[in-house]
């Protein structure tokens, strides 16, 4: 083990501290975001959306607003001209309402202006005849019988299951058992760059779009369905991304499609940007869950039995949730062996904010819920929290839930021992439930672990390709079916082709993805860009390196086995020529200087009947400790120091693999502490950063990064993943130092003031300020 | 009705004719092209659209334009003084303090105030002075140490 270089370094580039290659663009203001795109002429689209969050729309009437000066369009799902809808895995998501509305992001009507002005006066002139339908806001009971339905076919979006063993069989030979419900919250994005698109008519009939989007191939289907036009009209190309964390993908869908609908209705170019207000609106967030797990332990500390339920909001729309319940329900056991599981999760819709993609995606719930879980399991014990998991956790060879062997090197042991060691957890953790009683201040130091399976697994088609272009003066243009939205895809890339080539980083420009010069590769998610695109990568320079090797060797009059490609120059011996002088004399041969690079994963597998399978073909492990001083007079809760370490298989740029953890850690710490997006009756009861309370400097404490590298055959030199695992724990190592601090446990995040000292959360009344208007009346 | 008013920003004289709802981080950005300044959030509470009115650092998002009228307003275009990166933002670069960037702007203006009054802060007012700047990316650790080594040095320069 070691923080930054374990192996010593036998690469050029990779695993050192290399700049960003868009830092100088970021700090100039050069960088263009999709709100920075503008075209003389162009039109601004706005949106109205449903007031009700369930309801029948009775009629629609665009007179008065058509009748407006200055307004090009205005649209409603009748002006359509092909798919009324869409949706990557069920596409019953409607770009622009007919018959029912089912949350208050929904949309019904579009306007094309010529000022933005304009354009929302417009929309406050559309008149919309509803008949509110009875709400559903609770996922639980949109599954019972008697629940008003969501969807015709029924409110139930997904339903997974794992069976491993006899669950009764495991509870027998249990010596107790103890049974816990946790709650998460739903939470926001909250990427500080709102949603921003520009559509403009194409000279070929199509249309482009140029925006802040995630995930260009799936906006490309649902934009080409909607307008009834061939995928190759319609173009769609990454502006530099604000941040993403899964929120641009799917969700980007409607805004796309509206704003081609407007740009093709109107013949101008239509830029359309969200508000804050109107991104937390409409946009997806994380599933809140309720998970009930109830778990059989014999007297030695060993698991036996884990018998699981978990129900998560969906919200209106399916979006990603049967992927990131499929995601919940292979790691829902935690890292741990369990030899008899009886896993469910259910999804069910409701008329609340949709759910989708999240940093995580799927597994912070589960592992707010598993590692609590151990806590409370150690305390029953008597064992303490390390020790207990050490007895359980997944060895090299161990069975997983879905009755996967791992066969690759699992270092989770060697994860937990080094935030235990580092942090001085055992002592500290003794010592302070042994606090003086006079001080009101309490300190708490609490550790949690996880595996997360690498890239997509059994969900779907997981391959991806790398575009290189060698120029004749020896520099080089890269791009990528998966986009860098800010956490550094196009360095890490453009070091493995660097790498590869023996070409300067700095030598590299990486083109912003787009989706007519590289083919499907699929989504930017799953922590799959640095292991897919890395291989992809590799692929495509050994593919130019052994196209332009040969006549290397014969400049050098040696064999091709013989050259060195490092540092801009081709070397043989003592002579040598320069990549520039190589790639001019392979373009007077008439030698291609371009490579496409494409890697498909490894094969997975799945049963859907009984929840088996080689669910991934590699996973991550990592671990964190958090140390926490509580006020218990009012239930403030400070991190004062974390530690993460994680197995990332091989650091590709040390720069970019701290700052993945710092944020990741950053965005775990809100999710532990501060952030909800609370709605009542499907409502939602805020709309922007002064309520919706992000971690801000002030709130962080140093945070102590640990990497391990095991290596793993299948990465790019060795790399796995490192974004979500980065993000999924923290959350628990801080509630579980909370309850060492207070010695209660609270199940429900976020663990705010008052859940903190009173073990429950105050509800706020409908209005602001009516539970204290009550009390002052009575 | 649009009412004429003169600025100067990052050092040129501008006149212009605005209408009295426009902001001047809607006149910096569509009126000027200066896009580097960013709008998160528009209620003043993530701090991207930071700029300095007369060294002052300014949510441009809560300012009117007519009210800078007569001002100097510098904007991170202006932070580049022939075509060399200011020290703050060349330790943005080396540190690593960036990730989606859409903050970064704001982030230096707010510290390029802090540094000019407070040439040596301390880490706690570091700390407090960009606690308006929201980063949803970098968890600010690699942003403060970026700022500690412009604060450490003895170059007077920013």
């Amino acid at each position: 083990m070691a923080k930054e270089n374990p192996q010593g370094n036998k690469f050029n580039v990779i695993g050192k501290a290399s700049p960003r290659v868009d830092a100088i663009d970021k700090v100039t203001g050069r960088a263009r975001y999709g709100a920075d795109h503008s075209r003389t002429g162009q039109l601004y689209g706005a949106v109205l959306n449903s007031p009700y969050p369930h309801a029948i729309i009775k009629s629609i009437n665009t007179e008065r607003a058509r009748a407006l000066d200055g307004i090009r369009a205005v649209l409603t799902h009748a002006d359509i001209p092909g798919a009324k809808s869409f949706g990557g895995i069920v596409p019953h998501q409607m770009v622009l309402c007919s018959g029912k509305v089912r949350y208050v992001g929904d949309a019904v009507a579009i306007v094309a202006a010529e000022t933005p002005e304009l354009a929302d006066k417009a929309i406050e002139l559309i008149e919309v005849e509803y008949s509110p339908c009875p709400v559903v806001s609770d996922p639980e009971q949109a599954l019972s019988p008697s629940s008003p339905l969501v969807h015709e076919d029924g409110n139930l979006c997904a339903h997974h299951k794992v069976r491993k063993g006899d669950i009764e069989t495991g509870f027998k030979n249990s010596d107790f058992v103890i049974e816990h419900e946790y709650t998460t919250q739903k939470v926001e994005h909250a990427y500080i760059e709102p949603e921003a698109v520009l559509a403009e008519p194409g000279e070929n009939g199509g249309v482009t779009i140029t925006g802040s989007v995630q995930n260009l191939y799936s906006i490309r289907r649902a934009v080409a369905s909607v307008l009834n036009l061939p995928l190759n009209r319609v173009r769609v190309i990454q502006a530099t991304l604000g941040g993403s964390f899964g929120g641009k993908d799917e969700a980007m869908s409607a805004i796309c499609c509206r704003a081609a609908l407007l740009a093709l209705t109107t013949g101008r170019p239509v830029k359309m940007v969200n508000t804050r207000e109107q991104s937390m609106r409409e946009s997806y967030k994380r599933h809140p869950y309720k998970m009930r797990y109830k778990v059989g332990v014999s007297n030695d500390g060993i698991l036996q039995a884990m018998e699981i339920k978990i129900i998560a909001d969906a919200g209106a729309y399916a979006a990603t949730s049967q992927f990131v319940t499929w995601r919940s329900v292979v790691q829902a056991t935690g890292p741990y062996v369990v030899p008899h599981v009886k896993t469910d999760i259910y999804a069910a819709y409701t008329n609340n904010c949709y759910t989708g993609a999240m940093r995580g995606f799927g597994s912070p719930q589960i592992c707010f819920a598993v590692e609590s879980l151990m806590d409370e399991l150690a305390a029953q014990l008597g064992l303490d929290p390390f020790e207990m998991r050490l007895r359980n956790t997944l060895k090299d060879g161990s069975i997983t839930a879905t009755g996967q062997k791992l066969t690759h090197r699992v270092t989770l042991d060697e994860a937990l021992r080094n935030v235990t060691s580092a942090g001085g957890f055992k002592a500290k953790w003794l010592a302070n439930r042994e606090q003086d009683s006079a001080s009101p201040i309490k300190k708490g130091i609490g550790i949690s672990c996880s595996y997360r399976g690498v890239s997509l697994g059994a969900e779907g088609a997981d391959a991806a390709g790398v575009g290189i272009s060698l120029q004749t003066d020896g520099s080089a243009v890269v791009t990528c079916g998966l986009v860098d939205m800010g956490q550094g895809a196009a360095t890490t890339i453009s070091l493995v082709v660097a790498e590869e080539l023996g070409l300067s980083s700095d030598k590299i420009v990486f083109l912003n993805a787009d989706t007519t010069v590289m083919p499907d590769s699929g989504p930017t998610v799953a922590s799959r860009t640095s292991f897919m695109a890395g291989n992809a990568a590799r692929v495509g320079s050994t593919i130019l390196k052994d196209r332009i090797a040969p006549v290397a060797a014969d400049m050098l009059k040696c064999k091709a086995s013989a050259l060195v490609f490092c540092h801009d120059f081709i070397s043989a011996g003592s002579s040598r020529i320069t990549l520039a002088q190589l790639a001019a004399e392979c373009f007077r041969r008439g030698i291609s200087l371009s490579a496409h690079g494409w890697y498909k994963s490894p094969k997975t597998t799945w049963r859907e009947e009984d929840g088996t399978g080689d669910a991934y073909f590699t996973f991550v492990y990592g671990a964190n400790l958090a140390e926490v001083e509580v006020d218990i007079h009012t239930g403030r809760v400070i991190v004062t120091k974390f530690i993460s370490c994680h197995d990332v298989g091989k650091v590709l740029n040390i720069n970019g693999a701290k700052g993945q953890v710092y944020g990741g850690v950053a965005m775990g710490m809100g999710y532990a502490l501060l952030e909800a997006y609370a709605e009542e009756d499907g409502q939602p009861k805020l709309g922007n950063f002064d309520e919706y309370l992000l971690p801000t400097i002030c709130d962080m404490p140093q945070t102590e990064v640990i990497f391990l590298e095991g290596d793993d055959p299948l990465g790019p030199y060795g790399a796995k993943a490192l974004g979500e695992p980065a993000n999924e724990i923290a959350a628990p190592a801080i509630a579980n130092a909370v309850a060492n601090a207070t010695g209660r446990r609270v199940r429900e995040l976020p663990l705010t003031l008052e859940r903190v000292l009173l073990g429950k959360n105050l509800i706020p009344g409908r209005e602001r300020g009516s539970a204290m208007a009550k009390g002052a009346e009575s | 009705m649009k009412k004429l008013i003169s600025l100067n920003v990052n050092g040129i004289a501008h006149e212009l004719a605005v209408e009295p709802r426009r902001t001047l981080l809607e006149l910096l950005r569509e009126d000027l092209g200066l896009t580097g300044t960013k709008k998160g959030c528009g209620i003043g509470d993530c701090g991207a659209c930071t700029v300095l009115v007369d060294g002052v650092a300014t949510f441009s998002c809560l300012t009117l334009a007519i009210q800078v009228n007569g001002c100097s307003v510098e904007t991170v275009e202006g932070l580049t003084k022939d075509g060399k990166l200011s020290r703050l933002q060349q330790a943005f670069v080396d540190h690593g303090a960036i990730q989606c960037g859409y903050c970064t702007p704001g982030m230096l203006m707010t510290t390029t105030e802090l540094l000019r009054r407070n040439q040596h802060p301390k880490e706690q007012e570091i700390r407090k002075a960009i606690s308006g700047n929201l980063c949803r990316c970098t968890g600010y650790q690699k942003i403060v140490e970026a700022i500690q080594e412009v604060a450490r040095s003895e170059n007077e320069e920013i």
